[in-house]
């Protein structure tokens, strides 16, 4: 039974082990994004966050408006507040850029947004939002830390400020519309809803999850119950 | 005379309904001492079944289309009602599918399941690894993201290096100049229809195979052997139902825990049942820093790494890459040992065989990371300087690899082996 176990032991590890971090080359520091999906208004507030400054070069034509009453709006919240590009709440997160024209003024295509906390992890997200930097150097004046000569410019510099890179150290140089925790906070609520859309069932599998395994474990007991009184007579 | 009326013998006289359940499940004697691992074949065959439920749903939403498949994936994971329980449930399946397969080999290479009688069992049992193989790579395109496009570009222009032929041939196998529509096309068919088709027949004829000859045990005894003189019952047989059937049950139950576990709470393993570059869109223009295979396909994609290229050609690593696997069909005849089960091998086997499943695991973490990631050898050592550290280590144990199985007559019969007892031991 102990040699049994050591080769289940041996067997199982590999799977615990594993790189969690997304990041493509590591070479800058992720902060950790301390995201919560049981938080529904942290969620909303990231929809909104969203919708108002994220769905206008880039689309998320994966996800249907209406999946946001999975995060507790009603169709009718939905239908008020929400619906700038489209006319049914049926519809799914399209832009009216054209892919194209983006190209020629950016230099790429704003990539399509739904799964990208899938791709890219939530660390990664939360902290490229937030190290955007001055750069005379750069066609539309703005570089990142996170992804080096990105083609998008700071949209959110007002709520920011302006950052500049000195002595490997991010300052702020012109303050925003919102303090640092303010602002920390936007895109902390912003990738919430981000990591939401790329998997809306993260919020229910867990809890079926329980469920199932609870159900297996009754299960297990009694099989190996079964498996005994049939095994009575083997010797 | 008596008239049988209930609708058993009705049917038994139509078909032989009863006498098969006699012959292959109520008066199938097994040995009594499977272990653990035995576990693996029956739930292979749950697996095979899983797999292809959950696949008969997945191909009523999903789209076989260049332009749509990486969008139907999403719409399968997030509109149509629990898509996305029967999308990670055929995911985790093909991952958890290599894991009991590999388990179930490794079972019949420590007791010597391979030997004869069994040697057709084991080549049915090979065959089924290398369909299986193909299946999951061709399945691995579908969801049309750069892995799935990077990854089948790399192993379909493995076949551009065929000498003569090669870049026909893989033109071929792509049916265009690029992996396209076309090829996701094809295989798509391979997938849904080719292949487990294939894979049914096989598992057909391993059954057959193995119902003919009886199961092994981790003795390696012959259970029909020592039979009970009046009813010509093996006297270490018992009904395969219902003690194994039962015995069965928990092996599954616990196998479903594992299997529910990852699906409802780490669906994508930390990036090896599902990777993370391939939740983005296929783009033949632009290429992923880093290309890994799935990780069951990681050692033998460390030995294509490992071999260089001889001539200006990266033939012989895909000719021992295809060694690799096609050594397994020759096993039988490799294996000079007087025993069959590991139990009754000596020391000199048990190291060899170590030594091989190192090799194996070495070279597996080897193949899901860039070869460079231990940096170079030193310049100063000769012959190596300059080579990548983590490339010289999957040389030698792409040796070990294959001297396990190229020394096996030479070892295998100069290992000093243990009698043998008549009667299984509990």
């Amino acid at each position: 039974m102990k040699k049994n176990f050591l080769i289940i032991v041996i067997f199982i590890f590999p799977f615990f082990i594993w790189n969690t971090s997304h990041a493509e080359d590591g070479s800058f520091h992720l902060d950790n994004a301390k995201i919560d999906l049981d938080n529904q208004q942290s969620l909303q507030r990231g929809a909104r966050n969203f919708i108002n400054y994220c769905l206008n070069c880039h689309s998320a034509n994966y996800m249907r408006y209406n999946r946001l009453q999975d995060i507790g709006l009603s169709e009718d919240e939905i239908n008020k507040n929400l619906l700038f590009t489209a006319d049914k709440s049926g519809e799914l997160m399209n832009i009216s850029m054209d892919s194209d024209e983006a190209k020629k003024w950016f230099g790429a295509n704003p990539p399509n947004l739904t799964v990208t906390a899938r791709s890219r992890g939530k660390d990664w997200i939360y902290t490229y939002l937030r190290t955007f930097y001055i750069d005379e150097s750069r066609e539309l004046g703005w570089n990142n830390l996170v992804y080096p000569n990105a083609a998008m410019p700071h949209v959110l510099w007002e709520l920011q400020g302006i950052q500049v890179y000195e002595n490997n150290e991010l300052s702020l140089f012109k303050a925003g519309v919102l303090s640092e925790q303010e602002y920390d906070q936007f895109v902390l609520d912003t990738t919430n809803y981000m990591v939401f859309m790329a998997e809306p069932a993260k919020l229910v599998r867990h809890k079926i999850g329980y469920f199932v395994l609870g159900f297996l474990v009754i299960l297990l007991i009694l099989v190996i119950n079964l498996k005994r009184e049939f095994w009575k007579d083997i010797k | 005379m008596k008239r049988k009326t209930n609708l058993m013998t009705w049917v038994d006289e139509r078909l032989p309904v009863s006498s098969f359940i006699k012959n292959h499940l109520t008066q199938y004697y097994a040995p009594k001492n499977f272990n653990f691992l035995y576990f693996f074949g029956a739930l292979a065959i749950v697996l095979f079944a899983l797999q292809i439920l959950t696949g008969i749903f997945l191909t009523m939403h999903y789209k076989p289309d260049a332009l749509y498949a990486f969008a139907s994936v999403e719409y399968i994971m997030r509109d149509v009602s629990f898509g996305w329980v029967i999308r990670y449930m055929h995911s985790t399946g093909a991952s958890l599918f290599f894991v009991v397969i590999y388990m179930h080999m490794f079972r019949a290479i420590i007791y010597g399941s391979y030997k004869q009688p069994r040697e057709l069992l084991w080549i049915f049992g090979v065959l089924m690894f290398l369909l299986l193989m193909a299946e999951a790579f061709f399945g691995y395109l579908l969801p049309w993201g750069q892995m799935s496009y990077w990854g089948a570009l790399v192993i379909v222009n493995l076949f551009a290096t065929v000498p003569f032929i090669g870049p026909d041939l893989a033109e071929w196998v792509r049916g265009d100049y690029l992996v396209s529509d076309a090829t996701l096309n094809r295989f798509f068919a391979f997938h849904v229809i080719a292949l487990p088709l294939a894979l049914a027949g096989l598992i057909f004829l391993h059954l057959a195979a193995l119902h003919s000859v009886g199961s092994n045990n981790p003795d390696g005894i012959e259970i029909k052997q020592t039979k009970d003189k009046k009813t010509g019952i093996p006297l270490d047989g018992i009904p395969f139902h219902p003690y194994y059937t039962v015995k069965d049950l928990i092996g599954l139950t616990v196998f479903l825990i594992v299997f529910t576990a990852i699906i409802f709470f780490m669906p994508e393993v930390g990036g090896y049942f599902l990777e993370h570059n391939n939740f983005v869109p296929a783009n033949p223009l632009v290429t992923p820093a880093h290309i890994a295979p799935v990780w069951y396909f990681t050692p033998f994609y460390s030995i294509l790494r490992a071999v260089p290229p001889i001539f200006n050609s990266q033939f012989p690593g895909v000719a021992a890459m295809g060694a690799a696997v096609l050594i397994l069909f020759i096993l039988p005849w490799l294996d000079k040992s007087k025993v069959k089960s590991i139990r009754y091998k000596g020391t000199l086997y048990k190291k060899w065989l170590a030594a091989f499943v190192l090799s194996f695991l070495i070279l597996g973490y080897l193949g899901t990371v860039p070869s460079n990631i231990w940096g170079q050898i030193p310049s100063f050592i000769p012959l190596l300087g300059g080579l990548d550290l983590a490339t010289f280590v999957a040389r030698i144990f792409t040796i070990i690899y294959f001297a396990f199985f190229v020394l096996m007559p030479f070892y295998s019969k100069k290992d000093k082996t243990k009698p043998v007892p008549k009667r299984v031991t509990s």
